[in-house]
C-alpha cells in the first residue's frame, strides 16, 4: 500500500477498485447487520406495541422499560450481550441481538402512539360497522398508523446504519473496518480513501433503505397521495 | 484476576485510580465534561434558532439538512476529522482527540436540538397563538410567554435525545485516544482484561440511565402540569424516542 | 362606535375578501356580521384590530384611526374572543383570564382579584381558578375566553363565532347569558357568526355579507325578518320568516281562565272540574306540572301522580312574545296555551285562534315604525 498515493480524497474510487471483494464483503455485512435488526424488531414490536395500546397496565411498562434500554449507548449494549447470549464477543449475533434491542424499544412506543392516534371516532364507526377487533385493526388502525410507524422505521433504519459501524471499534466486519483501517494506516499522514468510501458507502446505503421505506408507505397510504396531489 | 466485571467494579484502587492510569471517578468526570461542551455548544446554537425559525415558520429546509446530517456515521466522521486534525494540532496532549470529537458531538446533537424545538414551537396550538397575538402581545412576548412553555416537552425530549447520542459517541472517541468511560472498554479489550471492559460498559450505561433521569426529573418540574397532558387520558410523556421520531416528521414536514 | 370607511381586503392573486364596505357599529349595541363561507365576515372583523391589514379604506373606533396607535397597543384595549377560545394550555384559568392586565402593568395580585370576580361573571365556580385549560369542557373554556377578554374592561369586543364550537344546548345557554352580560355591561360589540339564527337573535343590529365580501343589508333584526333588501338575503335569512319575526311583537292578549287541579288530589276532582278530556294539573305553589288526560285516567279515587301527566306543551310568560304565546297553544295537548307570570305561576290560557285574531285585528303595515322591540326570539 503506497501510502503517498492516499493522501488525496478522490483515491478512494481507487481504492475500491483496488479492494472491490473485500469491501463489498464489508457492505453486504454492513446490509443485513443492519436490516435484520429492523426486521425482526418490527415483527416483535407490532404485537407488543398492539399490546401496550389495548391495555393501560402493559403500556405504562412497556414504555418505561424499554425507554430504559433506548437509554444504553449502544457500545455498551454491544459489549454487554455476549454475557448475556453466551456467544463470543467476535459474534456478529450480537449486533443483531442488541440492535433489535433498540429497534423494539424505540418502534414499541412509536407503534402503541401511533395506534393511539388514530381517531377515535374513526375507530368506533369501524366497530359500529361490525368489524371485529382483528379487522378494525387490520383495516383501520394500522393503515392510518403507518405514517407514524414508517417515520420511526426510518429513524430506526438510519440509526442502525451508524451504529453497525460502531461494531468496527470490537473488530466486527462491516462497513466500519473501512475507517478502522483507514486510521491505522494514517500513520504518517491521513490517509482518506477508505474512511471517505466507508462514509460514502454508509451515506448511500441509508439513503437507499430511507427510499425503500418511503415508498413502501405510499404503497399502503393511497388516499394520502390523493389528499396530497390537490 | 481482575476478570470479572464485579471484582473490577468493586476494586476501589480502579475508582481512586493510580499515578499512571486515571480511575473510573476520573473518567466519569471527563465523560462528563466531554458531553457537557458538546451540548452546551449545540444548544447554543440550536435552541434560539428553532425557536426562531419555528416562531416564524420560515427556513424549514434549514431543519431538513439538519436532519440529514444523521445519516453520517459517527464512527467515520470521528476518525476522519482526527485524521484531518492530529497534524494540525500537536503537543497539547488531549486536545488533538478533543477538537474532532467535539465537533463530531456538536454535530450529532445538533439536529436533535434544532429539529425538536422547531417542532416544539410549530405544533404550538394556533388558536392560542392566534388569541396571544390578539390579546396585544408584540412578537417576543407570544414567543417567550406562549410558544416556548408549550414547546417545553418536545424541546426536552430533544435535549434527552441529543444527550444520549453525545454519552455514546463520546464513549467511541475513546478508540481514538480519548478519555472518559470508553477508555475502560477498549484498553480492556485490547489487553483481554474482560472484567474491565465490562466494567466500563456496565459503567456508561449507568452513566446514562442516571442522567436520562435526572432531565426527565427536570422535565416533570418545569412543564406546566397544563402541557404535559397529564389530565388526558391517553396522555403520554415525551422521552428521547418522541424526539426521534419527532425529528423524522419534522424534516418531513418541513419539505412538504 | 365602530366605522367602517370603505374599507377593502384584495390578496395579491386578485381574490377580493371584503370589497368597499361601509359601516356604523354603535356603542353599546352589539352589531353583528353575518353571511355564507367567503363573504369576508372575519376577514373585517381583523381588520378592526389590524390582524389583517385593509387595502384601502379606514377604520375607526370613537373616531379615532386605529393605525394611528401601535398595534400591540391598540389590541390591548379591545376584547378578543374566538371561535376556540384559544386559552394558553400552559396556564391556569386564572392566569389565563388575567393575561392583559398583567401586560399592562397591574400587579399579580391584583390581577387575580379581578380574574376571580369575572369569572363568577361569566358563571363558573371560583374553584375553577387554578384549574388548567385542560381540564375544562368546550363551553366552560369559552366562558373563560369570555372573561378573559373582559378582563381589562375594553369598551369594545371583538368575537369571531365564539359559540359555533360548542353543542347547541350549551351555545343556547351560553347566549342567553351573553345577552344578560351585555345588559349589564353595554359595550360595543362586533360579533362574526354564520348562523343566521344566532344572528338575529344575539343583534341589536344585523350587517349581512354576501360572497365577494360586499354588504348586502344592514338592518334590526325584525328588519331584515320582514323587508329582506334582496333575493340574496331573503334566501340567506331562511324560512320562517314571519313565525320568527312574532318573536319581536309581544302582547297582552286576554286571557282564559283555566281550571286546575293540584297534585296529590283525587282524579274525581278532576273530573268534576274540567271542560273537556284534559285538565292541567299543577304544584301547591300553582305552578303548572303538566296535562292529565281523562280518558282511561283510572278509578276516580286514585290521585293525580307526576307519572301521569303529559308533559307536551311549553309555557307562555304573560306579556310575552306573540311567537311563545303561539307556542304554548299549539304544542298544548287541549289546544290551550297555558299563560304563567314572572313567578311560573299559572295566569290563564289562550287558543291560537286568540292569537291569530290579536294579529290580523292589529294593522298589519310593514316597515320598522309598526315593530316594537321588546322580547326576543
Amino acid at each position: 500500500m503506497n501510502l503517498a498515493a492516499g493522501t488525496s480524497p478522490w483515491d478512494l474510487f481507487g481504492y475500491f477498485a483496488d479492494h472491490r471483494a473485500a469491501v463489498l464483503h464489508l457492505f453486504w455485512e454492513h446490509v443485513w447487520l443492519s436490516v435484520m435488526p429492523v426486521v425482526l424488531g418490527l415483527a416483535i414490536s407490532l404485537p407488543l406495541g398492539y399490546l401496550a395500546r389495548r391495555s393501560r397496565w402493559v403500556y405504562a411498562p412497556a414504555v418505561s422499560v424499554t425507554g430504559l434500554l433506548y437509554t444504553i449507548p449502544s457500545l455498551a449494549l454491544f459489549l454487554i450481550m455476549p454475557t448475556l447470549l453466551g456467544t463470543r464477543i467476535l459474534n456478529p449475533l450480537n449486533v443483531v441481538a442488541a440492535l433489535t434491542v433498540y429497534t423494539v424499544a424505540l418502534l414499541v412506543r412509536v407503534v402503541a402512539d401511533g395506534l393511539g392516534a388514530v381517531p377515535d371516532d374513526v375507530a368506533q364507526s369501524a366497530t359500529a360497522m361490525g368489524l371485529t377487533r382483528t379487522q378494525r385493526l387490520r383495516r383501520v388502525e394500522l393503515p392510518l398508523a403507518v405514517p407514524v410507524i414508517a417515520a420511526g422505521l426510518r429513524v430506526a433504519t438510519v440509526a442502525n446504519m451508524s451504529l453497525v459501524a460502531i461494531a468496527g471499534t470490537i473488530g466486527i466486519p462491516e462497513l466500519g473496518q473501512l475507517f478502522i483501517t483507514g486510521f491505522q494506516l494514517s500513520v504518517n499522514g491521513p490517509y482518506y480513501p477508505p474512511i471517505l468510501l466507508g462514509i460514502l458507502l454508509c451515506v448511500l446505503l441509508a439513503l437507499v433503505l430511507d427510499v425503500l421505506i418511503v415508498l413502501g408507505a405510499r404503497l399502503l397510504t393511497p388516499w394520502q397521495r390523493v389528499t396530497a396531489a390537490r | 484476576m481482575n476478570d470479572n466485571v464485579f471484582v473490577w467494579l468493586n476494586d476501589p484502587q480502579n475508582w481512586a485510580g493510580t499515578r499512571f492510569t486515571a480511575g473510573i471517578v476520573d473518567q466519569i468526570v471527563a465523560h462528563l465534561w466531554y458531553t457537557v461542551i458538546g451540548l452546551v455548544i449545540a444548544f447554543v446554537i440550536g435552541f434560539p434558532l428553532g425557536l426562531v425559525l419555528g416562531h416564524s415558520g420560515r427556513a424549514g429546509w434549514l431543519v431538513s439538512l439538519a436532519n440529514g446530517l444523521r445519516s453520517l456515521p459517527a464512527v467515520g466522521l470521528l476518525i476522519l476529522l482526527y485524521v484531518v486534525v492530529s497534524p494540525l494540532i500537536t503537543g497539547r496532549g488531549d486536545l488533538v482527540y478533543l477538537v474532532p470529537t467535539e465537533i463530531v458531538l456538536v454535530l450529532l446533537a445538533l439536529p436533535a436540538i434544532l429539529a425538536n424545538t422547531y417542532a416544539g414551537v410549530r405544533n404550538v396550538e394556533p388558536a392560542a397563538r392566534d388569541a396571544a397575538h390578539g390579546m396585544g402581545m408584540t412578537e417576543r412576548q407570544v414567543l417567550l410567554q406562549v410558544e416556548l412553555p408549550n414547546a417545553l416537552p418536545l424541546i426536552f425530549s430533544g435535549v434527552r435525545s441529543a444527550t444520549l447520542q453525545v454519552i455514546a459517541t463520546a464513549t467511541i472517541a475513546a478508540y481514538v485516544g480519548l478519555g472518559g468511560l470508553g477508555r475502560f472498554i477498549y484498553d480492556g479489550l485490547a489487553s483481554h482484561r474482560f472484567g474491565e471492559m465490562a466494567g466500563g460498559a456496565v459503567l456508561v450505561a449507568a452513566l446514562a440511565l442516571l442522567v436520562d433521569l435526572t432531565l426527565a426529573l427536570v422535565q416533570r418540574y418545569t412543564v406546566s402540569p397544563g402541557v404535559t397532558g397529564r389530565f388526558s387520558r391517553r396522555a403520554t410523556r415525551a422521552d428521547s424516542r418522541t424526539a426521534a421520531v419527532t425529528e423524522q416528521v419534522a424534516s418531513e414536514a418541513a419539505t412538504d | 362606535m365602530i366605522t367602517f370607511d370603505a374599507v377593502s381586503k384584495e390578496y395579491p392573486d386578485g381574490t377580493i375578501a371584503v370589497d368597499r364596505l361601509s359601516l356604523t357599529a354603535p356603542s353599546g349595541q352589539i352589531t353583528v356580521l353575518v353571511g355564507p363561507s367567503g363573504c369576508g365576515k372575519t376577514t373585517s372583523l381583523r381588520m378592526v384590530n389590524r390582524m389583517i391589514e385593509p387595502t384601502s379604506g379606514t377604520i375607526t373606533i370613537d373616531d379615532q384611526d386605529v393605525t394611528s396607535v401601535p398595534a400591540t397597543d391598540l389590541r390591548r384595549g379591545i376584547g378578543y374572543v374566538i371561535q376556540h377560545a384559544g386559552l394558553f394550555p400552559h396556564r391556569t384559568v386564572a392566569d389565563n383570564v388575567a393575561t392583559v392586565p398583567q401586560l399592562t402593568g397591574t400587579s399579580r395580585r391584583a390581577a387575580r382579584v379581578q380574574a376571580l370576580e369575572l369569572l363568577e361573571r361569566v358563571g363558573l365556580p371560583t374553584s375553577f381558578a387554578d384549574r388548567y385549560p385542560a381540564q375544562l369542557s368546550g363551553g366552560q373554556q369559552q366562558r373563560v375566553g369570555v372573561a378573559r377578554a373582559l378582563a381589562a374592561d375594553p369598551p369594545v369586543m371583538l368575537m369571531d363565532e365564539p359559540f359555533s364550537a360548542v353543542d347547541p344546548v350549551v351555545r343556547d345557554q351560553l347566549q342567553r347569558e351573553f345577552l344578560r352580560l351585555q345588559e349589564e355591561l353595554q359595550k360595543t360589540i362586533l360579533f362574526v357568526t354564520h348562523d343566521i339564527d344566532e344572528a338575529i337573535r344575539l343583534g341589536d343590529r344585523v350587517a349581512v355579507l354576501a360572497v365577494g365580501g360586499r354588504l348586502a343589508q344592514l338592518a334590526t333584526p325584525a328588519q331584515l325578518l320582514a323587508t329582506p333588501a334582496d333575493p340574496f338575503v331573503a334566501g340567506f335569512v331562511g324560512r320562517d320568516r314571519g313565525y320568527r319575526a312574532l318573536g319581536f311583537v309581544s302582547a297582552e292578549l286576554p286571557l282564559a281562565h283555566e281550571p286546575a287541579v293540584a297534585l296529590g288530589s283525587p282524579v274525581r276532582r278532576a273530573l268534576d272540574v274540567a271542560l273537556d278530556d284534559w285538565v292541567l294539573v299543577v304544584d301547591d305553589d300553582g305552578a303548572p306540572q303538566g296535562w292529565l288526560h281523562l280518558v282511561g285516567a283510572g278509578p276516580s279515587d286514585d290521585v293525580v301522580a307526576a307519572g301521569m301527566l303529559n308533559l307536551g306543551g311549553t309555557l307562555a310568560t304573560a306579556g310575552g312574545t306573540l311567537r311563545e304565546t303561539l307556542d304554548a297553544a299549539l304544542s298544548s295537548p287541549s289546544g290551550r296555551g297555558v299563560v304563567v307570570d314572572g313567578d311560573g305561576r299559572l295566569l290563564g290560557s289562550v287558543r291560537a285562534a286568540d292569537v291569530l285574531d290579536h294579529m290580523s285585528a292589529a294593522p298589519r303595515e310593514r316597515g320598522p315604525a309598526a315593530v316594537r322591540e321588546g322580547g326576543r326570539a
